[in-house]
């Protein structure tokens, strides 16, 4: 595993989980994960429906007990000083904690003195949270009257409005648009610059474009943790996509050096595996056009979260964690 | 903190209707009693002034009308207290008070209190009606002080018992009609149980089930009568059922 270190200073850990497992009744929603969060960075929480990223950030921002384990949030035990560790965190829930009979304005001033943002300064802090969440044209607006992407930036904007040093967003870019999506990223690598944030998703690209790190969750267990560079190294690459008119055997484009492996995807189309640190692309280009194969496409496969589970999940073997 | 929920939610009661169509209605109905007395009492009094000691406006009018009052908050107050906390949970809004750092003991005293300023609005309003009197006639303060400490009190007790309720579940309507239902069974146990336990030498039952008695123990002081015990069993009464809402939150907490 290789560590990122952009910086010669040493970052501060803001928040740090050991062996944090949650069981309800006989299930074990979470199992032992154990994480460590540095001021300055992005980490993404990745993970299908149900693998159980929501209960570990129920855990992490103190509302749901760990059933063993430890948190701790800028040095503050949250278990055993709840309220001391709960001012240095903001928390964007699934489903954002919004009253909709509050104007937007009114809503993030109730925020700031619920997280005792002094009184001097809650205006300010409130008018900087609502212009870096875009927000600052709504401010009058009932929220109950917002569009749901609105409503998800009050959400984000409610989660920093008191500048913590841990963001923990769930899913924070659900139900946006794609320009939305794009502000909201730009908002969060911005922030990033400064506080420490979690971002659980299932979108891959979104943590591509800003985290610095990755775990990925299944079944309840870190699967795999690492860097987004090696993220990246690891799965990109390493299928390619080919389309051909008139194809060969199978084992005919498995000989190609470097490729593993050889499988139909489709109506003339095959996935092609291929060895790590090997690009076999112009050895298949070449031996396409001197077979007769008739190439229209090569490219890297889509890589997806699909992908990356099945590689971790179902081979064995990999540096999955 | 505690008043920055309280004012939370005291608002939110004023933005939804159920505030004010109880308002209405409690005005309604009392203002209406309070007429009906105060025009009997006018009828009556020649033949009241022959009486060696005659009952006052306040023993004739007032009383009544604060009796009334007593008997409207039976409902009133699971109506105002249901959506507390069951309706946070339903919207999933409360996790924005228990994510910021406040302690779960504030946050139901929080609640508490906006139920308890409410109250206090329509106890004023209540009050204001034989108070409006005042120039016109001898009004016994003392007695009516009385009765509006016992009202706050019972109201209180009933607000605790209500929050508890709403912490139970998370729709309105089973929360107020449940809240309901347990200040019924109470004030029907009130009326029996305590007595009967003593007749029958139980003494220690029937202390505990005078604690679960908000309104026999309401009656001393809507007599005039300030009776220390009534008043612990009520303070008791109102400590517990806060104490309960306090665990079944963070239970919540625990069990998920």
């Amino acid at each position: 595993m290789t560590s990122p270190a952009p910086s010669t200073a040493i970052p501060a850990v803001t928040l740090s989980a050991q062996g944090l497992s949650r069981r309800f009744g006989v299930h074990t929603a979470v199992d032992n994960i154990t994480l460590e969060l540095r001021r300055g960075e992005v980490l993404g929480f990745l993970g299908p429906n149900g693998a159980g990223k929501t209960t570990s950030m129920q855990m992490l921002t103190g509302n749901l007990a760990p059933t063993t384990g430890s948190v701790s949030v800028c040095g503050v035990d949250l278990l055993e000083a709840p309220v001391e560790a709960k001012a240095h965190i903001g928390y964007l829930p699934e489903t954002p904690p919004l009253y909709r009979d509050l104007k937007v304005g009114e809503y993030l001033d109730l925020v700031a003195r619920l997280h005792r943002v002094p009184g001097k300064q809650r205006r300010a802090a409130v008018d900087k949270a609502q212009s870096r969440c875009g927000l600052s044209d709504v401010s009058r607006k009932l929220i109950g009257t917002l569009s749901k992407g609105y409503q998800q930036r009050v959400g984000i904007a409610q989660a920093i409005v008191h500048e913590p040093d841990v963001i923990i967003l769930d899913e924070p870019t659900v139900g946006l648009d794609p320009n939305q999506i794009r502000d909201i990223r730009a908002l969060i690598r911005e922030l990033g610059g400064t506080h420490s944030i979690i971002l659980s998703t299932h979108i891959l690209p979104e943590v591509e474009a800003i985290c610095d790190r990755v775990q990925i969750m299944h079944h309840g267990k870190l699967v795999y943790s690492d860097t987004i560079a090696a993220l990246k190294q690891f799965h990109s690459g390493r299928v390619l996509l080919v389309g051909l008119n008139q194809p060969p055997a199978l084992s005919e484009l498995a000989a190609v050096p470097g490729v593993t492996r050889a499988e139909a995807a489709g109506e003339n189309l095959f996935r092609v595996h291929i060895a790590a640190g090997t690009d076999p692309t112009a050895q298949i280009v070449a031996l396409a056009a001197e077979r007769k194969w008739d190439l229209h496409q090569i490219a890297p496969a889509q890589t997806n979260l699909e992908d990356v589970f099945v590689n971790l999940t179902t081979q064995d073997g990999l540096n999955a964690t | 903190m505690i008043l920055t929920i309280a004012g939370k939610d005291l608002k939110s009661m004023f933005t939804s209707p159920i505030a004010w169509v109880v308002l209405t209605f409690v005005q309604l109905i009392i203002g209406y009693g309070f007429l009906k007395r105060f025009d009997d009492f006018m009828q009556l009094q020649p033949q009241l002034i022959q009486l060696p000691s005659p009952p006052g406006f306040t023993e004739l009018v007032a009383v009544p009308t604060f009796a009334t009052t007593a008997a409207i908050m039976l409902f009133a107050v699971p109506l105002l207290a249901m959506r507390l906390i069951a309706e946070e949970r339903r919207n999933q809004t409360m996790v924005l008070l228990t994510s910021a750092p406040i302690s779960i003991v504030d946050i139901v005293l929080g609640k508490f209190c906006a139920l308890m300023g409410m109250l206090l609005i329509i106890l004023a309003l209540v009050a204001l009606m034989p108070l409006s009197l005042s120039t016109a006639t001898k009004l016994d303060y003392r007695l009516i002080g009385s009765i509006l400490l016992g009202l706050a009190l019972m109201a209180a007790a009933f607000s605790a018992v209500s929050l508890y309720v709403s912490s139970l579940t998370t729709h309105p309507i089973v929360a107020a009609l449940g809240a309901f239902g347990v200040l019924l069974a109470m004030v029907l146990m009130g009326e029996n149980v305590a007595d009967n336990l003593q007749t029958r030498g139980l003494g220690v039952l029937a202390t505990f089930a005078q604690v679960f008695s908000p309104v026999k123990n309401f009656e001393p002081l809507g007599k005039g009568m300030i009776d220390s015990y009534a008043i612990a069993c009520l303070l008791l009464l109102i400590v517990l059922f806060l104490a309960f809402t306090v665990r079944q939150l963070e239970a919540r907490r625990l069990r998920g």
